[in-house]
């Protein structure tokens, strides 16, 4: 009906594709290849790796680098923590059951900030949070740091952090790494698939 | 529902929370041989979505059905492999 020729290129697209496009056979040839790459590489998964990093030291903050690792743990992942800072108080056998609970800074706390402050309020609001932690069944951070350990999560202490806070490496849950740095805990996360900062 | 299963061990996590429903359920599955159920016992509300997403992302396990009984949450899972 009109003079456009826009259909042209469509009705020639079949003759045009036969001289550069690939056969049938290579296509298959290809596809084979590709599904054969893909089956290595979703093998490869039974191996998935996760690296957390843990920098915080105070009761609530220690649970959830050592709820996801012993988790992760329990769907095969291979878990390391790189504990730094405050974290590494976590691995510290007699600390990591002296952990505090801030009573400043935290609007959800029952208590104002100005008697927040007040000296001994830690120990309070610590002990109110043990208790909730004891009430509910829920597990304490030795219970998860060792059950984490049996199955196979890697604790590893910053060297840095233990020269700068003078811990002994004796001092730390048996099964702990201990002589790591930035770059260890780099190129853990370089290889994992989820990586964390907590 | 539990009759249909032959079941080869029981895990009893009634009062624990998470993560130790899922945790002890993956210890007890390692300790089973291959196409042998376990039958995981919780009260942990959690567990019901738990372990489903664990069955579903761990391999060699597959999660027979889950059911609740009262206050009980009843796991089934079979090693596979």
């Amino acid at each position: 009906m009109s003079t456009d020729t826009s259909d042209t290129p469509a009705d020639d697209a079949p003759d045009a594709a036969e001289g550069d496009a690939p056969t049938r056979a290579e296509l298959a040839a290809r596809v084979a290849e590709l599904e054969e790459s893909l089956a290595e590489a979703t093998d490869d998964d039974d191996g998935k790796k996760m690296s957390i990093i843990a920098t915080k030291g105070t009761l609530d903050m220690a649970y959830p680098p050592l709820i996801l690792a012993s988790t992760a743990a329990a769907f095969g992942y291979d878990v390391t923590v790189f504990h730094t800072f405050w974290g590494l108080d976590i691995l510290h056998e007699e600390r990591s059951k002296n952990l505090k609970l801030s009573s400043v800074g935290n609007p959800n706390m029952p208590v104002p900030n100005a008697v927040a402050a007040l000296p001994g309020m830690d120990r309070v609001t610590t002990k109110l949070m043990e208790r909730k932690i004891d009430d509910n069944d829920t597990a304490t951070i030795e219970e998860l740091l060792e059950t984490s350990l049996d199955m196979g999560v890697e604790f590893q202490a910053c060297q840095m952090t233990i020269d700068l806070m003078d811990y002994d490496e004796a001092d730390f849950y048996d099964g702990v790494t201990t002589g790591v740095g930035a770059a260890t805990a780099l190129q853990d996360m370089a290889d994992a698939d989820i990586q964390l900062l907590v | 529902m539990s009759a249909e299963y032959d079941i080869a061990e029981t895990l009893d996590v009634k009062g624990e929370s998470c993560p130790m429903p899922v945790v002890k359920t993956k210890s007890a599955i390692d300790g089973l041989a291959a196409e042998e159920v376990l039958e995981v016992l919780a009260t942990d509300s959690g567990s019901m979505s738990d372990i489903d997403g664990w069955a579903d992302g761990t391999a060699g396990v597959e999660l027979l059905a889950q059911e609740e009984d009262g206050d009980v949450y009843k796991h089934y899972v079979r090693k596979t492999e």
